[in-house]
């Protein structure tokens, strides 16, 4: 019997021929963790273990609170930026970016174990990389041994096939899974994607995709690494770390999900929670306070540019606030370059540093009480955005620069 | 052997309800971020909690952030374990290597504010109040190992690595 990405990925780490079920302690290939998690990590690597497994695999990122918005995260910072000096690891400072995006631009390869003290660390599952959120406890021990263990998940094959319509993308897509599967569908499983329209989407489309697979429990979501991560890879001047990845044909699935991706509509997820999700066009109308563009869910280039399409020459709404934030500085200076943060300003947009801005509620665009907020973020849990009192929606890039410009819900495909 | 006071939460209460992203700046003052336990829940459990008492809930509880300080602030409250219907996976993993039980069974059966006990030898959890008797599922064995060293940190300090 054959082998699905996650069993392949675990059995060569742990050098053990493992299955569905069986325990492996697995060779971490990248620890990290950010500025809300890391000082509690750091407090118990430090209490309990001397030295790191590898200092070159070993990253702290300042990105949720960046610039930090108050002394108590500054000191954190500065705790942070004292450990990596000391230890010698590598130290990702505020305004590079959100960890995610980093990780995919510069550091996961196919075929890694990665660790992060973060549940969206599995983005880099875009790039076929067994990546995965884990607690500070787990990731200093993860950085102290290089090594972790796992259950090795069942994983569900989700099979997309069929073209995406006009003004549906992947974040449609996988908001539309996520309310098919549910907030638990898939807890501890691997969802492991495959299909012609998989086959075709970029990485940018993949991340998107993997990034959000935790919203449905998942421990991994994963993607075969074919000729389009190679070319990604020669793009971020690393070609060198591609290796091509694929499930066995014969491998077993617990059960398959069959997408027709054709059939799909512009998707929104309604506030609590991310599996409550609507067809955009259900919920036109609704007024939107504050618009927020970014993340490491859909703040890379190609969510900027789609936006930009859409509101190049025109206005946000008066009542709506847009704020974007780029995922990482590399995108934000590709995007100056491009000429969408120009259209963003004279649209009438706020400009934050790249990193994770409003998404989880610390500063940077809290909403007021009884605010509504069009994000293009994975979670709109009750406070997330800082707030109990307001509420949150989730949807696409050119949803929310639609959204933008008429100042409620709006079918992207209305200005399109 | 613990015994207390059942507080009932529903189902899918996230990481974000028992400590919210907005309390990020008290994450290195566990003392002060401890008072907020479960605030976006319910704002009165924090004063009424007592050492013992368990957190009961519905299903996939601790949705969300990786966030370990979650279930830290719930252990820091003096809960004695978490009972549910089902729990989200990092949730789960990092209770367990705080040394915090997560006990899955039927919690429809223990109403709020009902006296409970609960035999970790025997796998089951008895209802004083109305006289259930419910099994918990056992904790899976490599977790089991971690949970009686108290945590992962202190299981790695005593074996030197993980012991399958
Ligand atoms: S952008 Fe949002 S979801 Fe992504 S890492 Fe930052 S806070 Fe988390």
């Amino acid at each position: 019997m054959g082998k699905t990405l996650a069993e392949k990925i675990l059995s060569e780490k742990s050098q053990t021929d493992v299955r569905a079920g069986d325990i492996a302690v697995a060779r971490v290939d990248l620890a990290f963790v950010q500025d809300t998690t890391g000082p509690l990590t750091i407090r118990e690597f430090e209490s309990s273990f001397s030295s790191l497994a590898n200092k070159d695999r070993s990253v702290l990122f300042l990105d949720h609170a960046a610039p930090s918005p108050n002394c108590q995260l500054s000191t954190d910072h500065t705790y942070l930026r004292g450990f990596a000096a000391s230890a010698g690891c590598r130290l990702s400072d505020v305004g590079d970016g959100v960890c995610h995006q980093i990780v995919a631009e510069s550091i996961a390869k196919p075929s890694d174990v990665i660790v992060g003290a973060d549940s969206h660390t599995v983005t880099a599952g875009g790039l076929g990389a067994f990546a995965t959120g884990m607690g500070s406890s787990d990731v200093a021990v993860a950085m102290a041994l290089g090594r972790t263990w796992f259950r090795v998940p069942e994983s569900v094959r989700v099979t997309v096939s069929g073209s995406l319509r006009q003004g549906v993308y992947a974040k449609d897509l996988i908001l539309h899974l996520i309310g098919l599967l549910g907030a638990d569908g898939a807890t501890y499983q691997s969802l492991e994607f495959s299909g012609d329209t998989v086959d075709k989407m970029s990485i940018s489309e993949r991340l998107t995709v993997a990034n959000m697979s935790v919203e449905a429990g998942a421990k991994v979501g994963l993607f075969a690494a074919d000729d389009i991560t190679h070319d990604y890879l020669i793009k971020q001047g690393r070609g060198g770390d591609y290796r091509p990845i694929s499930p066995d044909a014969d491998a077993s699935y617990t059960r398959t999900i069959n997408i027709d991706a054709s059939t799909l509509e512009p998707t929104v997820s309604q506030p609590h929670t991310v599996d409550n999700t609507a067809p955009v066009k259900e919920l036109n109308g609704v007024k939107i306070h504050q618009v927020f563009l970014g993340t490491c869910t859909n703040g890379r280039l190609e969510d900027l540019a789609m936006a930009a399409s859409i509101l190049k020459g025109k206005k946000r709404h008066p009542e709506t606030r847009l704020i974007i934030a780029p995922a990482s500085r590399k995108v934000l200076l590709q995007a100056i370059e491009a000429g969408y943060i120009r259209t963003f300003l004279e649209a009438g947009a706020v400009i934050l540093p790249p990193g994770c801005g409003a998404c989880l509620g610390l500063h940077q665009g809290v909403l007021g009480d009884g605010e509504v907020c069009l994000s293009t973020a994975n979670r709109n849990f009750k406070g997330r955005m800082g707030n109990p009192k307001a509420f949150i929606y989730l949807g696409s890039p050119a949803t929310a620069a639609a959204t933008a410009i008429l100042g409620e819900i709006t079918d992207p495909r209305e200005v399109l | 052997m613990f015994k207390g006071k059942a507080f009932k939460f529903g189902d899918n209460i996230s990481t974000d309800h028992i400590v919210p992203g907005r309390l990020a700046h008290l994450r290195s003052n566990l003392p002060e971020l401890a008072k907020h336990v479960l605030e976006d829940a319910d704002p009165t459990f924090a004063a009424r909690v007592k050492p013992g008492d368990f957190v009961v809930v519905g299903s996939n509880f601790g949705l969300g952030s990786s966030r370990e300080h979650a279930p830290l602030v719930i252990k820091m409250a003096g809960v004695s374990a978490i009972l549910a219907k089902s729990v989200a996976r990092i949730f789960f993993r990092n209770a367990i290597n705080l040394g915090l039980p997560v006990l899955i069974c039927d919690t429809n059966k223990i109403d709020d504010g009902d006296e409970i006990e609960v035999d970790m030898e025997t796998g089951v959890v008895r209802d004083i109040t109305n006289g259930n008797k419910i099994a918990f599922k056992p904790i899976p064995t490599f977790m089991s190992a971690i949970l009686n060293e108290g945590g992962l940190i202190s299981y790695i300090k005593k074996h030197g690595d993980f012991k399958l």
